[in-house]
Order: C-alpha cells, then sequence, then structure tokens
C-alpha cells in the first residue's frame, strides 16, 4: 500500500500527468500559439508530421484531430518511455503538447480510437547525443510483463469474487480464508496496479492512510473488520461489493500502462520496498497477520520482472545476474522456513515471527533489494 | 570504565600527529596523498567554509568558526586554558587513510562517532575478500572527502546513484574509517567458518563475564566492525550506511552507536572533554605522538606478532562497551559524594588534594573506591590503554530515563594484559559501579593499516 506516491513503473495517462501538461501549454499559448511548432495531423488511419527533425530543446507539437474518433499523442524516448502524451483529443479539435526534448532519436505516436500502439512515426531531435536504439530483447521482455500483469489482474478477480461473496454472506471464517489469497495478484504486481492513483487509495488504503474526509474502504477494512472486530457489518458487505467494482476497474485498465525496461526494473525493486517497509515490520496486516503471502507475492513478482529481463542484464553485467540469482534463491528458502501447512494461506501467522526471524528476513531483503537496485542501469547501458 | 594516567604528551600540532599515525614506517606511501584517490584540495584552506561547520554544535563549533574567521579560536573558546587554535587547524582536511597503522587509534579524536558492528552473512570466503576490497577502496575514497563509486550525481537518471549523496559537498572533516575482526570471524558455533580459525591470535580472547555486566547480546559482539570518526557526524554517518550497503548480501549490521562529545583526547594539548556526569576524564590519556608508549602499549610490534599472528604486527586490539550512566540519580548525588567518586574536583578537574587538572594524582589521598585511584596505571601495574571513547545518548528510554552513558573504545596491545585486569578491578571495587551498568560488549582485532594501493583491510589475514 502506498497511496500517494506515483510509481516509476508507469507513466500512465494518469489525471495528475494531463494536467501538467495542459499548464504547460496554456503558458506556451502567450507566447503565440502553434508558431514554430511540429504540426502533428492525426486522422484516424495515419499521423503526418511537418518535420520529422526539430532541434532539441523547448519543443512544441500542435495536434489537429482530422480524424472522426477521439485521438491522443505520445512521444515516445527509446524504450517506449514517454516523454510527453496528451489524451482525448476530439474529432476536429486541436491540441498543443511541449515537452524538453534531448537530442536523440524518438517516436511520435497518434492512438486514434486511444489505444493500442498506435500509428508511429520515427523522429529525431538534432543537436549532441543521440538514444541508442533499444535491444528487441527489452522490448520483448516488456511484452512479456505487460502480459503478465494482465493475467494477474484476470487471475485476482475470481480470488477477490470468492472473498467479497463470504463477506456478503456474513461468513467470518470463510472470509478469513479467502482473504490473503484474493490479494496475490495484486501484491505480486503491485507497484503497476499502484500507479492508478485513483485505485490504490479505495482498495488496499491501511487504516493509518485514510485522509481526511477518505472514507475507510478495501482489502484493509474488510481485514479489521473480520481478525479484529470479528464480525461483518452491514457496510462491510457493500465494501465487498466495491472492491469488486475498483478491481475490475483496475483489471480494465491494466492493459494501458506504459512500461519500460527501466520502469520495469525499478518495479522489481519497489516490490523489495514494499516488503521492506510493510510486510517485514508487520504493518501492511497489522490485524490478520498474513504479511508472509504478501511477501512472497512481492518477491514473485519482483523475481517475475528480473527473469524477463535476464537474456540482457546477463549480458550486460553477469556478475549482478548471478548474484540476483543466488539472492532471490536465498529469499526463498528464508520464506520456507516459515511455511505452515496447517495455514489457510500456507504461511506462520507474522505475530508468531519472532525478533530474531524478522532480523534474518529484514537482512535478505537488504541483500536482494541492494542488487535489485542496479538492475535498471543494467537494461539501459547497452554494451 | 576509563583509565587515567600520569604522563603527559607535548604539545604538537594536529597537523603532525595526522601524519604521525600513518607515516611511521618508512616510505610505505602512508602520508603520500599523490596515490590516495582523494586530491588535498578539500583541506581548510581549499574551501569556503560551509554554513554547518560555521553553525556548529557547542564547543566544537565555536572551534571550527575560530578557524573559518582566520585562527582566533584561543579568544573565542569557554573555559578557564585558552588552547592552541593548532588542535582544530586541521578539522575541515583530510588523514591519510594508508600506513603501517590504521587511521582513527592514534590520529587526533575527532568530535563523532557512528561505530558499527556486522555480521558476516555470506559463507563464501571469495565473497568475503571481494567485500573487504571493496570496502577499503571506498574508505580510502571518503576519507579523502571523495564521493564512492560513481560519486551521488551524474550517472544514469534511471538507476540509483553509487553514493548516498548526504556528504555531498561535505570536507573531509577528518573522517577515519578503522576495520576491526571479531573472533565469531574465526570460528562460530565450533565452525571454522573461512579458514582462519589457527589463525585467531591468542590476544583475542573472548571477554570474561566481568561482575555488574548486564550485556545485551543485540548490542554486543560481531564479526567486523567499523569505526568511523569525524567532525561531522553527517560525515560519519555516511560512511557507515555506505559501507553497509555496499556490503548487503554479505554482511548485514548487527548493532551500531553514535556518539558525540568525546570522552577522552589521544591530544594533551587539546580540552579535556567532559563526560555525562560533568567530569573532566581521560585527562592523561595516551598521546598520539608518544610513540615510545603507543609501542609499548597500543600496537602488536613485528617480533611478538609471529607465526599465525603475524598478520597483527602493527595492528592493535580493541574493546567496544556500552556503558550506560544513570543520569538521574548521580545528578541527585551531592557534589561531595560525585567528587569523591571519581577522585577529582568537579570544577577544575584537579585530583584530590591537587590544585590543577594535569597534576601529578596523589592516589593514597583518594577513596579507596575512587575511581581515578583503581584506573591509575600505578595501580594496575603500569597498563595503559588508548581510550577513544564517546558520549552517548539514545533518547530516552520508557521509563523516561535518559538513556545516556559512555560508548567506550579501548585499544591495546593484548587484550588480557589491557582492558581485563582494569576492568576486573574497576567492576569490584569502583564507586562509580552504583551510577553505571555495562550493557554492551565488543572485542576486535584490528589489523595493521593498508599499505598501499593494491592492499586491503585484512589482506594479510587471508593470504
Amino acid at each position: 500500500m502506498r497511496a500517494h506516491r506515483s510509481s516509476v513503473v508507469v507513466a500512465l495517462a494518469a489525471a495528475t500527468a494531463v494536467t501538467a501538461v495542459a499548464g504547460c501549454a496554456a503558458k506556451n499559448d502567450g507566447k503565440g500559439g502553434g508558431k514554430g511548432a511540429v504540426e502533428v495531423t492525426a486522422t484516424d488511419s495515419s499521423c503526418e508530421l511537418s518535420t520529422k527533425e526539430f532541434p532539441a530543446g523547448h519543443v512544441r507539437f500542435a495536434v489537429q484531430n482530422k480524424g472522426s474518433k477521439v485521438t491522443e499523442v505520445y512521444v515516445y524516448a527509446p524504450g517506449d518511455r514517454i516523454v510527453t502524451e496528451r489524451e482525448n483529443i476530439g474529432p476536429g479539435t486541436s491540441a498543443e503538447i511541449t515537452a524538453e526534448i534531448k537530442a536523440g532519436a524518438y517516436e511520435v505516436a497518434c492512438k486514434p480510437g486511444m489505444k493500442g500502439h498506435g500509428i508511429r512515426q520515427k523522429v529525431t531531435a538534432g543537436g549532441k547525443g543521440t538514444n541508442a536504439k533499444r535491444d528487441p530483447k527489452l522490448d520483448a521482455a516488456v511484452a512479456a510483463y505487460r502480459t503478465y500483469v494482465q493475467e494477474q489482474a484476470d487471475q485476482t478477480l475470481p480470488a477477490a469474487q470468492k472473498f467479497a461473496d463470504a463477506v456478503k454472506s456474513g461468513d467470518v471464517e470463510a472470509a478469513k480464508k479467502a482473504y490473503a489469497h484474493s490479494r496475490v495478484g495484486w501484491e505480486r504486481t503491485e507497484p503497476v496496479a499502484e500507479s492508478f492513483g485513483d485505485i490504490d487509495p479505495k482498495v488496499d488504503v491501511r487504516a493509518d492512510g485514510v485522509e481526511k474526509g477518505q472514507k475507510w474502504t478495501g482489502w484493509h477494512k474488510l481485514e479489521k473488520s473480520l481478525w479484529e472486530e470479528k464480525k461483518i457489518s452491514g457496510d462491510d458487505k457493500k465494501l465487498a461489493g466495491q472492491l469488486i467494482t475498483d478491481l475490475k476497474d483496475w483489471q480494465k485498465r491494466v492493459a494501458k500502462a506504459e512500461i519500460t525496461p527501466t520502469s520495469m526494473a525499478n518495479g522489481a525493486k519497489e516490490l523489495l520496498d514494499e516488503v521492506a517497509t510493510g510486510k517485514v515490520t508487520g504493518e501492511e496486516e497489522r490485524y490478520s497477520h498474513t504479511d508472509l503471502v504478501d511477501f512472497q507475492g512481492n518477491v514473485e513478482g519482483a523475481e517475475k520482472a528480473y527473469e524477463l529481463l535476464k537474456p540482457v542484464v546477463g549480458k550486460n553485467d553477469p556478475a549482478l545476474a548471478k548474484e540476483l540469482d543466488k539472492q532471490f534463491k536465498t529469499i526463498r528458502t528464508l520464506l520456507d522456513d516459515h511455511r505452515d501447512s496447517k495455514s489457510a494461506d500456507g504461511f506462520a501467522s507474522y505475530d508468531t515471527v519472532g525478533k530474531d526471524d524478522r532480523k534474518k528476513l529484514s537482512d535478505g531483503v537488504n541483500a536482494l533489494a541492494e542488487p535489485l537496485s542496479k538492475l535498471a542501469a543494467a537494461v539501459a547501458t547497452t554494451k | 570504565m576509563t583509565q587515567d594516567e600520569g604522563t603527559t604528551g607535548d604539545g604538537t600540532t594536529a597537523e603532525s600527529r595526522a601524519t604521525t599515525e600513518g607515516g611511521t614506517a618508512a616510505g610505505d606511501g602512508a602520508a603520500t596523498r599523490t596515490d590516495a584517490p582523494g586530491t588535498a584540495t578539500q583541506t581548510a584552506g581549499g574551501r569556503a567554509p560551509s554554513r554547518r561547520s560555521l553553525l556548529g554544535w557547542g564547543g566544537a563549533g565555536l572551534a571550527l568558526g575560530a578557524v573559518a574567521a582566520g585562527g582566533t579560536a584561543a579568544a573565542l573558546r569557554t573555559g578557564g586554558d585558552a588552547q592552541p587554535a593548532g588542535a582544530d587547524a586541521t578539522s575541515r582536511s583530510a588523514i591519510p587513510f594508508r600506513g603501517r597503522h590504521q587511521a582513527g587509534i592514534a590520529s587526533a579524536v575527532q568530535d563523532r562517532l557512528h561505530f558499527a558492528s556486522f555480521d558476516v552473512t555470506t559463507d563464501d570466503r571469495d565473497e568475503l575478500i571481494a567485500l573487504l576490497k571493496e570496502w577499503t577502496k571506498a574508505a580510502a575514497r571518503m576519507t579523502a572527502g571523495d564521493p564512492v563509486g560513481d560519486g551521488a550525481v551524474g550517472a544514469l537518471a534511471e538507476a540509483p546513484p553509487d553514493d548516498t549523496g548526504e556528504a555531498l559537498g561535505l570536507p573531509p572533516s577528518r573522517l577515519t574509517l578503522t576495520f576491526g575482526i571479531g573472533p565469531t570471524l574465526f570460528e562460530k558455533d565450533g565452525k571454522d567458518r573461512f579458514g582462519i580459525k589457527a589463525r585467531r591470535p591468542d590476544a583475542l580472547i573472548d571477554l570474561p563475564q566481568f561482575p555488574g555486566d548486564n550485556l545485551d547480546k543485540a548490542r554486543s559482539d560481531g564479526d567486523l566492525c567499523v569505526q568511523a570518526c569525524a567532525d561531522d557526524p553527517q560525515v560519519a554517518v555516511h560512511a557507515i550506511r555506505n559501507l553497509a550497503r555496499i556490503g548487503f548480501g554479505k554482511v548485514a549490521i548487527r548493532w551500531s552507536q553514535l556518539g558525540f562529545g568525546k570522552t577522552s583526547s589521544t591530544t594533551p594539548d587539546a580540552q579535556t572533554p567532559r563526560n555525562m556526569f560533568g567530569f573532566k576524564d581521560g585527562t592523561h590519556n595516551l598521546a598520539g605522538t608518544d610513540t615510545a608508549a603507543l609501542d609499548k602499549h597500543v600496537w602488536v610490534a613485528d617480533g611478538e606478532a609471529k607465526g599465525k599472528e603475524s598478520w597483527m604486527a602493527g595492528g592493535s586490539y580493541l574493546v567496544a562497551r556500552r556503558i550506560r550512566m544513570h543520569i538521574e540519580t548521580w545528578d541527585r548525588t551531592s557534589r561531595k559524594e560525585q567528587e569523591d567518586i571519581f577522585g577529582r574536583d568537579k570544577g577544575e578537574g584537579a585530583p584530590v588534594g591537587r590544585k590543577h587538572e594535569r597534576d601529578t594524582p596523589h592516589l593514597k589521598s583518594m577513596l579507596p573506591t575512587a575511581h581515578v585511584r583503581l584506573a591509575h596505571p600505578d595501580s594496575n601495574g603500569g597498563i595503559r590503554i588508548l581510550r577513544r571513547g564517546y558520549s552517548f545518548t539514545d533518547g530516552t528510554d520508557g521509563l523516561g530515563r535518559l538513556d545516556a552513558g559512555l560508548f567506550f573504545l579501548a585499544y591495546q596491545r593484548d587484550v588480557r594484559h589491557g582492558f581485563v585486569p582494569l576492568q576486573q578491578r574497576l567492576a569490584a571495587n569502583d564507586a562509580l559501579n552504583e551510577y553505571i551498568q555495562h550493557v554492551g560488549s565488543a572485542v576486535f582485532a584490528v589489523p595493521p593499516g593498508v599499505r598501499n594501493a593494491d592492499d586491503w583491510w585484512g589482506r594479510e589475514l587471508f593470504a
């Protein structure tokens, strides 16, 4: 749970980003509108640019949507990193996008209907320095990770539905049993899931994260009712329904997430940050003490991202790959020490894990997270 | 808890002291700045003083500020006897990292401490050696005032920087990093962990249980230690933080201690600091310039370090004790009793029956249980140890009492003839025991200094 820190994993077309771009454009309008800008003419089947080469620096794109569909325009740096973007450009309307662009190769994409890969044009910003072309292996890694993220969301829905149904039927024991499992997919892809700034505070906020005037909803509110109050209120039943609605929203939007190799790498590290700050301390699941299930989910998600990037990492920094292989193995072994076949979710309750064992887990997390923090550099550097 | 000796050193400047420790071995490049990764440009004269050093803390800040203002330290000092500005003149500069002995033992004591004890978590000897090499490299850079690796800024934007960055723009602040090896690295639970069990020196004993000890395992022992001393706490903390980070996966911090207000000085011309009981203590610590006394009491001699112990020639042994002080009860004790307990007066620091702090103590005038009397070399067959302790306060405990005391650090040639007999005497008789408790304890073999750019901490042990 990290409600109000935006993730580097996904530069989604989130409300904040749009506002920032709009603000910038408004300021620019005062300096003479589209004059001197790169003109982008979008239709339902084309994306024409007035020039494919322009000087690096403060660049303006004047977009005209001559198509019949609402479109959006993105400027991508190599690795599909979004430099700037603008959504919701209606048919027959124009918009202006501005960005500070360093010298190098980029792609401008128009996305009629606001979906998919878009119609892309290669452009070059002149001046010193160039952006290296991305390794196709990294494109493959990003695509595979996107698929994984979608799968996790898809698999979460039925598990969450089972949990919600138990809550709705007032069955405390059944709900308790279904609780931890319903969170696994979310935990595995947490940095991506959290990047939807409006969903995370609704589904995964803890009591201390609720802001004034905000209603506490989601998994942890229900966790408190089940373990602390040991009963299910009428409101809880409604919250269970809302949880499913919010998770469906997440499932639908996750496909639009923009993921890059470096953001995947940093996302893997962020998953370990989640473990380090919330799970190892027992704060995340303070009523149910199912922290080790989340812990494992975070580790699995991080390992997935690493495994996908490994063909490149193994080439660019073999020593780092070796260290990561070793540390992932170590942390799995550490987790295995706390498996409990009698428990509903397969792990010992975290309140039974003593101080010395928590220190060991914490040391294991540091041992893995530190080299993991070097993963982004290893995929960003071309050798 | 401390030792009070009867001799004083001369009053050479800090600059010469700084090179004394590193430079005693001829021609090994100790004092040669050119082969250090850092440059000498980051010394006091090379930069405008930062705001931090001007604000300072207490007396240290006054001294630093005075240096910046042009060396009028004496005029600004509080307290009776003005000290030469030389003692602090180099407080922004770098102390040579390399030399026959490790810096941070006999070199002039800095104002701040961050001491860390590590558990080695890897079983792989090669991995441990690789870490020690990497640590040495980072330590050489940081003591010179340089950042670790590619620095704190300027490398890839997508990746975390090599250096954590909080010492960026700060001078070297006389940072020293001193490395030690605990008994458990040689053998733990009967296991020879890294094939070095046979090389454990006889002098590196497991400390006996002393009467009154109430040791917390979580604040004791460790396979490795690093003592970071600097005039700026941020510089000391930065150093340990970066070493810990480099070590993740191979070592884990077992415990660490921050310290301030040095409680003894290796520079007899500097003011004697007061401990948390308000007393001047450690007046006659071993002087960093007294090479004869250091050779006799602190450094392991070549002739003594033979066979399995040859790797310790030029090294020393460190005892670290976290000594909790019962501040509140002490503060309710009459001044007369306080002075009787120490064997000194509170204002001047003079030994019982004497006028000035540095007057030779007349031990028989003191109570038989007086701290100074019991700790004095004359009461201990001439035993001397070199103290480098710091005061600490870690806020308050759950009962609202100040969690404060002395983080005692003592270097000696042989623990069996240094700390152990002294502490046995003190633990049995010291009137101060009513007001203190030893709550943490560790002992380390401190290898000799890093000789050149190819050398690394512990090389001879693993050779």
